[in-house]
């Protein structure tokens, strides 16, 4: 039976972690390297890569990050942020990524997905979609880290994104993000009933029991948490003992 | 020494990566003498079964992999394990090596995701050394949307995705294909690289 996925996302600045992560045994909190080592080490099933400033001159030192990690960690790698062209999806499969994750360029470029998947196939392109609830009952697609509404509505752009190749989608929701109630159940529901990949949940998880409410209530094939890993407040172990104990397949 | 076949692979990067990290000597190629001359054989292979058979041709190796398969252990991964069939309809029909009985097909079943992606258990039927000292349970990671069709006897492990999908086969020799990733399945994944090495030996 296919397990269920944990995966932690690590946000990277100048080639640096964002904020920077508190685990035992890494000295430099702010080594992307490391810390993926670590993750890879404490068993998740997958990791991402955000490079958040996305600039033209510092894609090198992002794409050095991505090299000297895939070097080191044997488990997917996803790498996300800044990536506008076809040349740029194969620059970063190039430096060892497993899968591209694109976001606003999508919204803006949805031809951008289907090139990707038919050069580099459906199974490395990955959708990220910031979304919020639009107070009348839907849901609206923003861009840039949640910062431009789209007037895109949610659901229509789910099903565009499955028919134009993508191989899986990555759901933040903007009202769920950062306040660690809980992923975002409602709308994870109601975009996995209109596709048929998988869907990635991300943004809110807060507590143990987050992960596993995830999995039981919704079809979302796997979960995505940042602070909550980095901080130490819970262990990737941990999460995943939890799922097992209520019959949630895992690794 | 290991020789990789070089023929434009996509995961050829990944499985070279796997294989430096757990210092295991290898050697990428497309040379006939260089594969005669290698303790074993690593086929990596992703994409399109058609494509990469043509690749595969243009380097004029088939013949090569053929011969050496009898002799020394050859390890396809993904699209490599599949090309070590007959053949497949992927795209029209086309022959692959046919170093072990069976077909490649599209992933039956209407009500699973295709591509099957992630991390699926290994449900094991035979003793394999590649499997040496790796507990279960086991789980490596998958990414593909057509599977092998063949006889039981050549599955040493397979996995459920509503339907028994062959992760690991071998010809009962010196052949062996794994479905899954090595490269990507975690330290279980290169534990089987580190006992691919030591079968060469």
């Amino acid at each position: 039976m296919l397990a269920k996925r944990i995966v932690p996302c690590l946000d990277v600045r100048h080639g640096k972690v964002v904020k920077g992560v508190n685990f035992e045994g890494v000295k430099d909190v702010g080594d992307p390297v490391a810390c993926a080592a670590e993750y890879n080490r404490q068993g998740a099933d997958e990791i991402v890569f955000y490079d958040i400033v996305a600039s033209h001159e510092g894609r090198g030192t992002f794409l050095d990050v991505v090299r000297e990690t895939a070097k080191q960690v044997f488990v997917p790698l996803t790498v996300g942020g800044g990536i506008a062209t076809v040349e740029d999806m194969r620059q970063t499969l190039r430096a060892g990524a497993d899968k591209i994750s694109i976001n606003s360029s999508a919204v803006k470029n949805p031809s951008l997905i289907s090139e990707g998947a038919e050069i580099f196939g459906s199974q490395c392109i990955v959708v990220g979609i910031d979304a919020k609830r639009d107070g009348k009952g839907g849901y609206t697609v923003y861009a840039n880290g949640g910062r431009i509404d789209m007037h895109v509505d949610l659901l229509k752009w789910v099903e565009e994104v499955e028919r134009r190749g993508a191989g899986e989608i990555c759901l933040n929701s903007i009202d769920t993000d950062g306040v660690r109630g809980g992923f975002d159940l409602e709308m994870l529901k109601a975009v996995c009933a209109r596709v048929r990949i998988p869907v990635i949940a991300s943004g809110g998880a807060g507590k143990l029991a987050d992960f596993a409410t995830v999995f039981q209530e919704t079809d979302a094939t796997a979960a995505l948490a940042a602070s909550l890993f980095h901080f130490g407040e819970l262990t990737i172990p941990q999460v995943k003992a939890d799922c097992r104990g209520k019959g949630i397949p895992m690794r | 020494m290991i020789a990789v076949i070089d023929y434009g692979a996509g995961n050829l990067f990944s499985v070279c990566n796997a294989l430096e990290y757990l210092n295991i000597a290898h050697v990428v190629t497309k040379d006939a003498r260089e594969i005669d001359e290698a303790d074993a054989v690593i086929l990596p292979g992703v994409g399109a079964f058609p494509a990469a058979m043509e690749s595969l041709k243009a380097t004029g190796l088939i013949d090569v992999i053929r011969e050496n398969a009898k002799k020394k252990p050859l390890l396809g991964i993904c699209l490599g394990m599949q090309m070590l069939f007959e053949r497949s309809d992927e795209m029209g029909a086309c022959e692959g090596l046919g170093l072990i009985p069976g077909e490649v097909h599209r992933i039956p079943s209407e009500k699973v995701i295709i591509p099957h992606m992630g991390w699926n258990e290994l449900v094991i039927q035979q003793e394999c050394p590649l499997l040496k000292e790796i507990e279960i349970p086991l789980y490596t990671y998958f990414v593909h949307s057509y599977q092998a069709f063949c006889d039981d006897r050549n599955i040493v492990a397979y996995c459920d995705y509503d339907g028994k999908v062959p992760a690991l086969v071998t010809d009962g020799g010196f052949v062996f294909g794994a479905q899954y990733h090595p490269e990507k399945s975690g330290e279980k994944g290169l534990q089987m690289l580190r006992n691919f090495e030591r079968m060469a030996k």
